[in-house]
């Protein structure tokens, strides 16, 4: 089973999200292991109103397409220009240097524990 | 990932699990998607060399003195002129014209012949051989179940492979031609050499008894890992075979394509005739005859991204409108990823004839943005 740092909540999406203010999103490592290779990023632009749930960019692996959606309602104030202009990071360190926005909460989605998060995705 | 229970496995599916493989269905058989990172696999391939397991396709073997006759009327090449040793790409199809399959022949002997199918269809296939060789002295064998296929691909393939070779066979495995085969003696292992592939370089397919598969596997693994092979999956051998403009059945050809569309009208013999010069009549002909000497409605081509954004298979091939917008629909996308090997974006898709030269800008459809493509000759990557 895979090690999700504990400090993080995480959503159904396999997104998570810190505590910290503003709060940093990314996806997990599970979903960055079964997108495969990551080539490309469309994440939501720095000032954009997003809401917990609702789809706000997209990530491109060699195979497929998916959504993004965001565990959190509120303001982006900050994207990850590296892992832009570099995705391989998001699955090389998706808890870390892979991170892909960060976000001034106003209200945070239904978010699981890690351990929750494992016993759901393990 | 689909693993539906009703998939089969291969031989050699303990070996996948056992490299921590993600497995998908393909074909009906559960294969190894990627080992590691698709990405890396590609690269192996094309740097070093990668081994697949290829066993979800189908070998159907036809013998008798018929053999190459049945052939001759099953399918749009003129099989019977293969010489012994020799292989050939060839295509199935239907009364109406419509590919059924895309097919390998290889000739093992003077009444012995081997059409690998793709997996998908060998079923199909080898019923319809079965049919069409009605009324021929020869006799059709489906051996897919008992057949198990490995491949190694890449610029180090003949080095790996020579080096687990018996001594008498060496030497057949280091001058064996492009699309030629032979029987040879493999790490203790009797099966038949192919030099042919679906990657773009040089490279073997090893066609094995099934019950053999795993041992000539780990032995291949273990010869080629210091010179840099890897186990490679679907996911690479689609991007692969991407880059070297191949087509995938259920892709770019299907029952609603015609080898002319496909620009594999080079495959179909119109004009073959039996040992005697008589015109030899085959499944599909009238249809295909007509197709041959008319436009076709479609055409494929390759495209070029010029962003960065993928295309993918089924998007819309569009104009560009004057302010960057999608504009009118004049084809569609049936295979598109980014090419690990080039950089940038790469499609292949049928499109309407009057924006099929190249250097045509086009865009495809990406989810509703317009993303520039441009037509450029097929293949993207040729090994140097």
């Amino acid at each position: 089973m895979a090690d999700f740092p504990a400090a993080l909540h995480y959503s159904a999406e396999h997104e998570w999200v810190d505590d910290a203010s503003p709060a940093t999103i990314g996806v997990t490592s599970v979903a960055a292991d079964a997108l495969g290779d990551v080539v490309y990023l469309e994440l939501p632009e720095v000032g954009a109103t997003i809401e917990a749930g609702a789809v706000v960019g997209e990530i491109e692996s060699t195979k497929s397409v998916s959504e993004l959606y965001s565990p959190v309602s509120g303001t982006v104030v900050e994207v990850n220009q590296s892992a832009v202009d570099d995705p391989a990071v998001v699955n090389s360190d998706p808890f870390g240097a892979g991170w892909l926005f960060k976000v001034e909460v106003s209200s945070r989605g239904e978010l699981m524990t890690a351990e929750e998060y494992a016993a759901q995705a393990g | 990932m689909t693993e539906d229970q009703q998939d089969k496995t291969t031989a050699l599916y303990d070996e996948h699990v056992a490299l921590g493989a993600s497995m998908t269905g393909f074909g009906g058989w559960l294969m190894p998607l990627r080992y590691t990172s698709d990405l890396a696999e590609h690269r192996a391939v094309r740097d070093a060399a990668g081994l697949f397991d290829l066993s979800h396709m189908g070998e159907i073997h036809l013998t008798g003195p018929q053999a190459g006759a049945a052939l001759d009327h099953a399918l749009v090449g003129r099989a019977s002129a293969i010489k012994v040793g020799r292989a050939r790409y060839s295509m199935i199809c239907a009364e109406d014209g419509a590919v059924l399959d895309d097919l390998i022949t290889y000739r093992l002997g003077d009444e012995h012949f081997l059409v690998v199918a793709n997996a998908g269809n060998a079923v199909r296939v080898a019923r319809e051989l079965v049919d069409r060789a009605a009324g021929f002295d020869a006799v059709v064998d489906d051996r897919s179940e008992t057949t198990a296929l490995a491949a190694v691909q890449g610029p180090r393939a003949e080095e790996i492979l020579a080096g687990l070779t018996a001594a008498a066979d060496v030497e057949t495995v280091r001058t064996m031609r492009y699309y030629a085969s032979a029987p040879a003696t493999v790490a203790g292992v009797e099966l038949l050499v192919a030099r042919t592939g679906y990657t773009g370089e040089d490279g073997f397919e090893l066609f094995v008894d099934a019950d053999r598969a795993v041992e000539l596997w780990r032995a291949l693994l273990a010869a080629g890992e210091p010179l840099g092979l890897v186990p490679a999956g679907l996911s690479a051998r689609d991007s692969l075979r991407l880059e070297a403009g191949m087509p995938l059945y259920g892709h770019e050809l299907d029952e609603t394509t015609t080898p002319f569309e496909a620009g594999m009208g080079r495959v179909v013999k119109l004009d073959k005739t039996d040992d005697a010069g008589a015109p030899l009549p085959f499944v599909g002909r009238a249809a295909l005859e007509a197709r041959a000497h008319s436009e076709p409605a479609r055409v494929l081509v390759g495209l070029r991204g010029q962003g960065r954004r993928p295309a993918r298979a089924g998007y819309d091939v569009v104009r560009r409108g004057l302010n960057g917008e999608v504009g009118a629909v004049v084809g569609r996308v049936t295979s598109g990823a980014p090419s690990p090997t080039l950089g940038y974006p790469v499609a292949m898709a049928y499109v309407t004839p009057e924006v099929s030269a190249e250097g045509t800008e086009l865009a495809v459809d990406v989810r509703g943005r317009a993303e520039p493509f441009v037509v450029v000759p097929l293949p993207f990557y040729r090994r140097s």
